[in-house]
Parts: C-alpha cells; sequence; structure tokens
C-alpha cells in the first residue's frame, strides 16, 4: 500500500512538476540572466548592468514607466469608486428576484474578447464616431471632434475592461454583509456616509483588496487598450518592452524591461497584501 | 438605504438612474459594434443606410463577408485549434493538480502552491517574454550542441499553445480544487474497502463528482485561450490567431467585417457563458 501511495504521488507530481519548471520558474530565470547581459565594446556579450543603468539614464524610459505605474493605480480607484455603488445596488437594494439576472447581465460583456470591446469604443469615439454623429446632428457640435487618442479615453477603456474583477469579490463580500448592522446604526441615527465608511467598507476591505490587486495587474500589464485607445504620447510601459523585443530587436533591453515591470507588480501586491494582513492564496479565491 | 429600511423617493431614484447609466456605459460599445456589423455602408460607422447582411455573405472585391474571407476564417481557425489543445492540455494536467494539491502530502507542498499560484499575478506580456526567451535558449541549445533544428522552440502554433497553457493550467486547477475540496472522502474509503483500487476509484467515483467542474473549467479554458492577446502576441508565428489578426486590422483601419466577426463573437461567447452558468448550477 505504501509503495502504491508514492506511485500516485509520482504520477501526480511529475507534471506540475513539468509544468511549472519548465514554463514558468525556468524562463523568468532566463529573463534575469538576459537582462544583465549586453554586448561590451568589441561586440561581445558581457555580465552587466547596462540594460538597468540605460533605464535610469533616459528619461523617457523611466517617466514611462513612473506615468503607467500611477495611471493604473488611478485606474483601480476610479474602478473602486464605479464599482461599489453597483455591488451594493445588487446585493442590498434591487428585490432579490432581479439580482440574479443582474450579475448574469454584469457578466456577459466580460466574456467577449478584450479587443472587441476596445473596437466597440473606437467606433463610439472616433472623429467619424457613432458620438460625434449624434451630437453634430442634435447640432450641439459644429462639426467633429476627435476624441480618442488621449489619456482620458485610455482610462476610460482601462476602467471598462477591468470593471468585472472588481465587481465580482466585491457582490461576493457585500453578499454576506449583515443587513441589521446597517438597519441598527440607521435606527441610531447613522447618516450614509458613516455607515458607508464605517460599516460598509470596513466589511468589504477582503474583497477590495482582492479585486484591487486584480485590476491593478491587469491594468499594469494592459498593451491592447494603451496601444488602440491612447495617444502617440501617452505610452505603456509593455508598449516598450514590445518596442525592445520586436521592432529593435533588443532582447536584453527588453528583458531588463519586462523584469522591473515585474518586480513593480509584485512589490505593489506584496505592499497591498501586507498592509492588510491578507495572504495571496486567500485572494485569488 | 436598503430594501428593509424607508428610502427617500430621490435617492431611488438617483440610485437606479446610476446603476442604468452603468449598465448602459457596459453594453454601449458592444451593442454598437453589433448593430453596425449590419449597416449598408463601406464603414463601420452612421449615417444608417439600411439593414444589409453583406458582411457576412457577400462575394465581391469591394465588399467581401466574413464567411467568404478567407484571412480572417484561417485566424478563427487557428484560434480553435489553439483553444482545443490548451483546454485539452490545461484541463488534463489542472485536474491531476487538484488531485496533488488536495489529496496528497508531500515536502514543499506549500512552496510548490505557490508557484502554482504565480501565473496569476504574472503580466501576460511578461510571461510572453519569458516563454520566447527560453524557447529561443533552448532552440539555440539543441542546434548547437546536437545540431538538432527544432520548430517546437520557434515561434508558431506550438509555442502559443504552450505559452497559454501555462497559466490557464492554474486557473483549471484552482476551479477543481473548489469542488475536489467539497468531495466526501468516505465514499473513496468506501470503495476501496470493497475492493476497488485507487485508480478504480478515482476513475469511477472522484471524476465522476468532479466532472462538472472540469467540463466548466475546460469551457472557460477554451474561451481564455480563444482570447488571449497578451502572450500570444510574442508568440505567435506565421498563423495569426483571431486576436492577433483582428488587432492588425483594427490599429490600420478596416471594413465593417471587424463588425462580423464582433457579432459572431458576442453570440458564441454567449452561448458558452450560458453553458458554462448551466454547469456551475448543476455544482452547486
Amino acid at each position: 500500500m505504501k509503495n502504491h501511495g508514492r506511485w500516485y504521488l509520482f504520477f501526480f507530481l511529475t507534471p506540475i512538476l513539468l509544468w511549472l519548471f519548465l514554463m514558468i520558474l525556468l524562463p523568468h530565470m532566463d529573463l534575469l540572466i538576459m537582462s544583465f547581459r549586453a554586448e561590451d565594446d568589441f561586440g561581445e556579450m558581457v555580465w552587466s548592468f547596462a540594460n538597468y543603468l540605460n533605464f535610469f539614464e533616459e528619461p523617457i524610459y523611466w517617466a514611462t514607466f513612473a506615468r503607467t505605474a500611477l495611471y493604473s493605480i488611478l485606474v483601480t480607484v476610479l474602478t473602486f469608486i464605479i464599482a461599489l455603488p453597483v455591488s451594493f445596488y445588487i446585493t442590498h437594494v434591487v428585490a432579490p428576484k432581479f439580482s440574479g439576472f443582474l450579475m448574469l447581465l454584469l457578466l456577459l460583456p466580460f466574456w467577449v474578447s478584450e479587443l472587441v470591446r476596445v473596437y466597440g469604443w473606437m467606433i463610439l469615439l472616433r472623429e467619424s464616431g457613432v458620438i460625434n454623429h449624434f451630437l453634430v446632428q442634435m447640432g450641439i457640435l459644429d462639426k467633429p471632434v476627435e476624441m480618442l487618442y488621449n489619456d482620458a479615453t485610455m482610462i476610460l477603456g482601462l476602467v471598462y475592461t477591468s470593471m468585472l474583477f472588481m465587481v465580482v469579490p466585491l457582490i461576493s463580500v457585500l453578499e454576506s454583509l449583515d443587513k441589521s448592522l446597517i438597519e441598527a446604526a440607521y435606527d441610531l441615527g447613522a447618516n450614509m456616509w458613516t455607515i458607508l465608511v464605517r460599516i460598509i467598507i470596513p466589511h468589504s476591505m477582503p474583497g477590495i483588496v482582492s479585486g484591487s490587486i486584480v485590476v491593478f495587474m491587469l491594468t499594469l500589464g494592459n498593451y491592447l487598450t494603451p496601444n488602440l485607445m491612447g495617444g502617440k504620447n501617452s505610452l505603456w510601459f509593455t508598449e516598450q518592452i514590445y518596442n525592445q523585443f520586436i521592432a529593435s530587436f533588443n532582447w536584453n533591453q527588453g528583458s531588463a524591461f519586462g523584469f522591473l515591470l515585474l518586480i513593480l507588480s509584485s512589490l505593489i501586491i506584496w505592499a497591498g497584501l501586507k498592509l492588510t494582513g491578507q495572504k495571496l492564496s486567500k485572494v485569488v479565491k | 438605504m436598503i430594501r428593509s429600511l424607508p428610502n427617500s423617493k430621490t435617492y431611488s431614484i438617483c440610485f437606479k438612474l446610476y446603476v442604468t447609466l452603468f449598465f448602459v456605459f457596459l453594453f454601449a460599445p458592444l451593442a454598437v459594434t453589433s448593430i453596425l456589423a449590419f449597416n449598408d455602408s463601406m464603414f463601420p460607422a452612421l449615417p444608417w443606410n439600411g439593414f444589409c447582411l453583406d458582411w457576412f455573405f457577400a462575394d465581391t472585391p469591394s465588399r467581401l463577408g466574413i464567411f467568404h474571407d478567407q484571412m480572417n476564417l484561417d485566424s478563427i481557425l487557428v484560434s480553435a485549434q489553439t483553444a482545443f489543445f490548451v483546454s485539452l492540455f490545461a484541463t488534463s494536467v489542472g485536474t491531476l493538480g487538484a488531485f496533488l494539491f488536495e489529496q496528497e502530502e508531500f515536502r514543499f507542498k506549500q512552496l510548490l502552491y505557490f508557484f502554482m499560484l504565480l501565473p496569476l499575478v504574472i503580466p501576460g506580456v511578461i510571461l510572453g517574454i519569458s516563454i520566447l526567451l527560453f524557447s529561443n535558449t533552448l532552440g539555440t541549445f539543441f542546434e548547437e550542441s546536437f545540431n538538432l533544428d527544432v520548430g517546437l522552440f520557434r515561434p508558431g502554433f506550438w509555442l502559443v499553445v504552450l505559452g497559454q497553457f501555462s497559466f490557464i493550467t492554474t486557473f483549471v486547477t484552482l476551479v477543481v480544487s473548489a469542488r475536489l475540496k467539497k468531495f466526501d472522502r468516505t465514499l473513496e474509503e468506501a470503495a476501496l474497502n470493497l475492493g476497488a483500487n485507487r485508480l478504480e476509484v478515482i476513475w469511477h467515483i472522484t471524476l465522476k463528482f468532479l466532472r462538472p467542474a472540469i467540463l466548466g473549467a475546460g469551457a472557460v479554458a477554451f474561451l481564455m485561450s480563444f482570447e488571449n492577446f497578451n502572450t500570444t502576441l510574442f508568440l505567435v508565428g506565421s498563423q495569426p490567431t483571431l486576436p492577433i489578426n483582428l488587432y492588425l486590422q483594427v490599429r490600420d483601419g478596416s471594413t465593417p467585417v471587424i463588425n462580423a466577426i464582433s457579432f459572431l463573437m458576442i453570440f458564441g461567447t454567449s452561448i458558452l457563458a450560458f453553458v458554462n452558468l448551466y454547469f456551475s448550477k448543476k455544482t452547486e
């Protein structure tokens, strides 16, 4: 029996080890090694910090990096502010028979490819787009204006793309919020703001943290939305990585950028978990 | 404030208005994309020139409907093939992973579990470039050491499959694990007492119990693979998947044939979403 147990363990363990080592751990080690290799004056590959030095010396690189990080935080905050009332409405305000239906309606758009959703926004917002068409027809505008290709629409697109990942965890924590707490607070004379800050937000903290982490991470690593909806001046850091890899074919520089992005996202996730005392394995559920 | 408390009229109306606006915001892009697929126009834009199905069925040089557009049809086929293999591999390995983490005990289990979760926090772009780098390193190594040219290590169909597999498997493992946690292990013990061996127990009892979760996870894996862009972008070879192909057309501007494809995708994914919902209802 003992030997049989061993055999099953190996049967389950081998594919998992192969998967995690060959496709996750070794590739990332390779990424780290590549990022510390550069050509010296004679065209030989040597160990060096040149790729990282380049990053700090070229303002365009670190400026893009900082912009991407700050905008990702902004997107996370905006997504939260928009998502909280909706989640609260679905779990506690609307009649229970509708909440299942609203929930389904909420999930549906996110089953559709991100590309299709971004394309939809492009059709709506661009100069020859649907919104411009209506505004001109109603006489609000004299001639169409370009609403696409600036930071505001890029943020709109990113918020739209990440909405689901905030709403779902919020709904699942708000479902467990005991409504008698709110009733009690109301009877004791608390106003809406007090109820929000003292009851709803503290109770939803686990959902807020897991939602924020996922939204932040997905926004930081997004390529499609900033690329298609952002303007020439709103370069995203993933676009820098793409440029290094595909356009300049400088894989070492690209690896360094990739590793910096990985460090940034891990750091922020780690800080978020530490601040609220949660564990990664809890959050992903 | 909530259902059971008296609400002022303004509060109720404002809240309703807000939620309605939210849903308009959610559905506007999809609705507009779908509607414009049927507009009789050369551009995906208003004014409305009347209903037509040209962008689905037409076969003229100026208007090529999706069902005659060989380039887009090819990429749909590539995406479907990719998604088929990814969901097959990811559900197999993910199910094994669920058994490993739920039913086995071994040293470094926590550490391995942590590694298993990593793909969730690695941005897709980074996963793409690291797999590209590593496969290139391996390819160079095999070529220099054994003079072997291994096609698998070059960007192309199988590298895309592997790249997507590497993170989708984590989702499958988590979904199947969640179901396996609810499994009553006394059933296994009973079967073992009655003389079944462990393989028989797993095959006849545990897998039967897990089936809805595995099918649901397989459907999600298929969809995630079909729509993946970030990781695929770096691994794609001469056969573009549908998202990559659409991206190039959207970026460079194109006819409403993209709307027709989008409409079909919205329609298809809605069906898949309902199928998945049906299975997850059954699981509960």
